[in-house]
């Protein structure tokens, strides 16, 4: 029993240290110095202040997507469109955050309120679909993403600017902006939205696992057809999971909007927060602790390979495949276990 | 060189939970070999060990005297070990010869030789009298006959040891006659059979020696020539056993469930149910006879709300209740202990004691302002677990590691405790141990005593004439015959139940 303990924290620990072998195996394939190179990321990420500043404005965004997609999986669904929730939650809370003249203490929730309707409003097409329907949630979640991105172009285009590609920052008042942070972390662009991302998991937490609704929703995640059985409604709760999940993605887009640009702009393609958002529910066993400690890597890994280039001379290219093999074998730590189990046969 | 299979001091521990304590079972060639014991008493853990599924946490195995490690199911195949689960593993879509050769295709310039496997595997059905065809989908054959593609798939890979975990609990009487005759043919064909099952009356007429195990031990090892269902019985649980359950008249009340001219379709579009009139009154047991597949499975969907009627009325205490949302059927009065206890029965991920709330987990005690209230869960869970003897390490573990028959028990207990007016029990005791059987059917004909009214479909026709004060008989979707169990016979209920009319039946 103790060992198990030990195990499910060792796991993680040697999986990402596996990541770094074969990552330094690459860099030394190709003429880099891995030392230097795996320098530069833990320093990027951690390494002062401005960067732990930075690696937490990064996480902040992972953990909202991530809760998204593992909400839906807990109640038994596939949430691809966390991307596209992700951009309408944007541009709801930038919409709000500069048309409105308000005390903050409304503006600010307002903001935050019409992201996650906006999200949940993305959320809840798919799942009206699902549930009457029957048609794959991945089908329809995926067709979403693109509507929102387009969709939200072009009204940023015609109506939060004069046919520009960027609309007026927000509102102070609607601004997650923090001059206490600014000024702890050299100027960094962390804000006060990890306050409401690690809030959003202990809500995520409590509604699946303390709270009656959640029973139901976890139950129709389970079984179906036992839910039925014993008189759920399975279908208000697949729009319901949807529903939920989709505001988490919105408010992710909150997120970006009212706390690290401040603004939104005309997008060529994804943000990519969305998709990573699987990632890190998967590799956080879509649980509500997991997802936190998963996107703190994600984050970490996303801000400090921004110094690989500059101080160690490795190709970005190189970069990406390298952070791409940590989070391959963190998420292959399953491998790791059966390893480790054989290990333990053998020496018996 | 005697024994084919021997497993000498097998012990298995889970956690701190010891289901096989030290067991002995030796199998000798060519007899079928049978493993008996309460629920939870350890079998199937005990096979999962001989087919490499667990590995044991103590003793040895010898496969025709030689010691091994069996470490993967695929070692076991390679030592002739064949397995026929309980749950099937066979992929619906697929062909019966496809399923067959999956994972040891014979392939012919890299490409599947089928028409060579389809040959292989009808040769195979043949020689062992399985009349099973090898083109047919997997999704179109009964599930009979998917038994029988399971036992052609561990022939084919060359099995001579064949395990077979309940194979009867799923099958009809019919079947099960014919089953038998299958696996006396398998040991006059050399192979050695393994047979789990809770009917001692299967014991009595195919195997030739039984080994019991009670609570982890083993308890003997005996002849069945020299042994009887009574000494079986006590020495599985432990005590005597009443094989028909002793019961005073009904005395029915005013109407419960009231049913007419109900006309309900299956998934295809047919009329399983097919203008059906039935009334079970309050303080009366009505069983339904039937050969599977005339309706039963239809009939209790649509009263419980879980698939739409198309015409006619459901009455429950007067009131309708046809085609109400199911929660609503619940709340007006109706327990169901569901058919296909995966399926809706339980879900399996979640906790036991999770599990012992499912209708009721929104309502005060068990939810207050919109949260759970786990201790009134589990307190609730507790008193059920030791009231209707579930064998499980505690409240908290999934329902997935239960035992089979434990799994029964839990839903049993959940639905005789939220005491329904009306209580719907589809084969309730199926997989159940003899004295879980007896447990059970005291506890209907109790419900019975406090005025409450039980619908019972089985197809055990023993089960059907033991507990029922009334018996209809159900044949293509009506109920053709009304009989009263103390004076018919089971030869009269089996012309019934195939559609022969009462008065050819011999009976006026
Ligand atoms: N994976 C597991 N983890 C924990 N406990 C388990 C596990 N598998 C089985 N058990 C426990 O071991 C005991 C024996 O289970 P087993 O399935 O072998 O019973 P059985 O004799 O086959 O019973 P049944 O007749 O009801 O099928 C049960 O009490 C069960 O709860
Ligand atoms: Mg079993």
């Amino acid at each position: 029993m103790k060992s198990n303990r030990l195990q499910q924290f060792l796991i993680p620990l040697l999986a990402v240290l596996l990541g770094m072998i074969a990552g330094s195996i690459v860099m030394l394939a190709s003429g880099y110095n891995p030392i230097a190179g795996f320098y530069a990321l833990v320093y990027g990420a951690f390494g002062d202040t401005y960067y732990i500043g930075e690696t937490i404005r990064q996480t902040t965004p992972y953990i909202l997507t991530g809760l998204a997609v593992a909400f839906a999986f807990r109640t038994g669904l596939f949430n691809i469109g966390v991307e596209g929730q992700l951009i309408v939650g944007w541009l709801a809370a930038v919409w709000v955050g500069v048309s409105f003249d308000l005390p903050k203490i409304i503006h600010l929730p307002l903001a935050l309120l019409a992201a996650a309707l906006a999200g949940a409003l993305w959320g809840l097409i798919p799942g009206v679909l699902k549930a009457y329907l029957k048609v794959h949630e991945v089908i329809i979640t995926i067709m979403m993403n693109y509507i929102a991105l387009h969709v939200t172009n072009a009204i940023i285009r015609s109506v939060l600017s004069d046919e520009g590609f960027k609309s007026k920052p927000v509102k102070e008042s609607a601004s997650l902006h923090s001059d206490f942070f600014d000024a702890i972390t050299h100027h960094s662009t962390m804000h006060y939205g990890i306050f409401i991302a690690v809030a959003a998991a202990f809500v995520m937490w409590f509604l699946l696992e303390r709270t009656t609704k959640g029973f139901e929703l976890r139950a129709v995640g389970f079984n179906q057809h036992a839910s039925q059985y014993a008189g759920m409604n399975v279908r208000a709760n697949i729009i319901l999971a949807m529903v939920i999940s989709g505001a988490f993605a919105g408010v992710a887009g909150a997120m970006e909007g009212l706390g690290t640009f401040g603004n939104i702009s005309t997008k060529a393609g994804f943000t990519g927060l969305g998709f990573d958002g699987i990632a890190v529910a998967l590799i956080g066993g879509n649980n509500a602790f997991g997802i936190l400690l998963s996107a703190l890597l994600f984050g970490a890994l996303k801000v400090g390979a921004l110094e690989m280039p500059s101080s160690a001379g490795v190709p970005t290219e190189l970069v990406d495949i390298i952070i791409a093999l940590i989070i391959f074998f963190v998420a292959s730590s399953y491998m790791i276990r059966w390893l480790l189990s054989r290990w333990q046969k053998g020496a018996e | 060189m005697e024994y084919v299979i021997e497993m000498l001091n097998i012990r298995k521990v889970f956690g701190t939970f010891v289901a096989n304590d030290n067991i002995t079972l030796q199998v000798k060639k060519g007899e079928i070999h049978a493993l008996l014991g309460e629920n939870g008493a350890g079998k199937s853990t005990l096979m999962n060990v001989l087919f490499g599924l667990y590995q044991p946490d103590g003793g040895e195995i010898r496969v025709k005297g030689n010691p091994v490690r069996i470490t993967d199911p695929n070692v076991a195949n390679d030592l002739g070990i064949g397995m026929v689960h309980q749950h099937f593993m066979l992929v619906d879509t697929f062909t019966v010869t496809e399923n067959i050769i999956l994972g040891s295709e014979p392939t012919r310039v890299g490409t599947i030789d089928m028409k060579r496997a389809e040959r292989e595997v009808r040769e195979l059905s043949e020689r062992y009298g399985l009349a099973v065809d090898p083109t047919a989908k997997i999704a179109d054959i009964s599930v009979g006959m998917q038994q029988r593609v399971e036992i052609l798939k561990t022939l084919y890979r060359g099995a001579d040891i064949l395990i077979f975990d309940e194979p009867t609990a799923v099958l009809t009487p019919q079947e099960i006659r014919e089953l038998m005759q299958i696996m006396r043919t398998l040991v006059r064909e050399g192979k050695s059979i393994i047979l789990i099952t809770h009917k001692l009356k299967e014991i009595m007429e195919v195997c030739d020696r039984v080994t019991v195990i009670r609570r982890g031990k083993g308890i003997a090892t005996l002849n069945v020539a020299e042994t009887n269902p009574n000494e079986l019985a006590a020495l599985m649980v432990g005590r005597e056993v009443q094989f028909t359950t002793a019961k005073k008249p009904a005395e029915p009340g005013k109407p419960v469930l009231e049913i007419k001219d109900l006309v309900v379709k299956d998934a295809r579009g047919i009329k399983a149910v097919n203008g059906l009139n039935l009334t079970v009154h309050a303080g009366e047991i009505v069983g339904i006879a039937g050969v599977d597949g005339n309706g039963q499975t239809e009939l209790i969907e649509a009263i419980t709300g879980l698939i739409k009627a198309e015409s006619g009325t459901i009455r429950l205490n007067g009131r309708d209740i046809t085609n109400l949302p199911p929660r609503k059927i619940i709340e007006a009065g109706v327990g169901h202990i569901p058919q296909d206890r995966h399926k809706h029965g339980l879900v399996l991920d979640f906790p036991i004691g999770e599990n012992m709330v499912l209708q009721t987990y929104y309502q005060p005690p068990y939810s207050k302002r919109g949260l759970l209230n786990f201790q009134a869960i589990y307190e609730k869970a507790r008193q059920l677990i030791r009231e209707f003897d579930v064998r499980t390490p505690d409240e908290y573990t999934k329902a997935r590691a239960l035992s089979g028959g434990n799994q029964q028990k839990a839903i049993i207990g959940r639905e005789v405790d939220r005491d329904p007016d009306l209580l719907i029990a589809a084969q309730p005791t199926r997989g159940l141990d003899v004295g879980a059987i007896e447990f059970i059917h005291k506890r209907l004909i109790e419900q019975r005593d406090r005025g409450k009214a039980v619908l019972l479909v089985s197809f055990e026709l023993d089960e059907v004439m033991n507990v029922s004060d009334r018996i209809a008989v159900i044949y293509e979707g009506n109920i053709v015959a009304i009989v009263d169990p103390k004076e018919t016979t089971e030869q009269e209920l089996g012309l019934l139940m195939a559609g022969s009319k009462r008065k050819e039946a011999g009976v006026s």
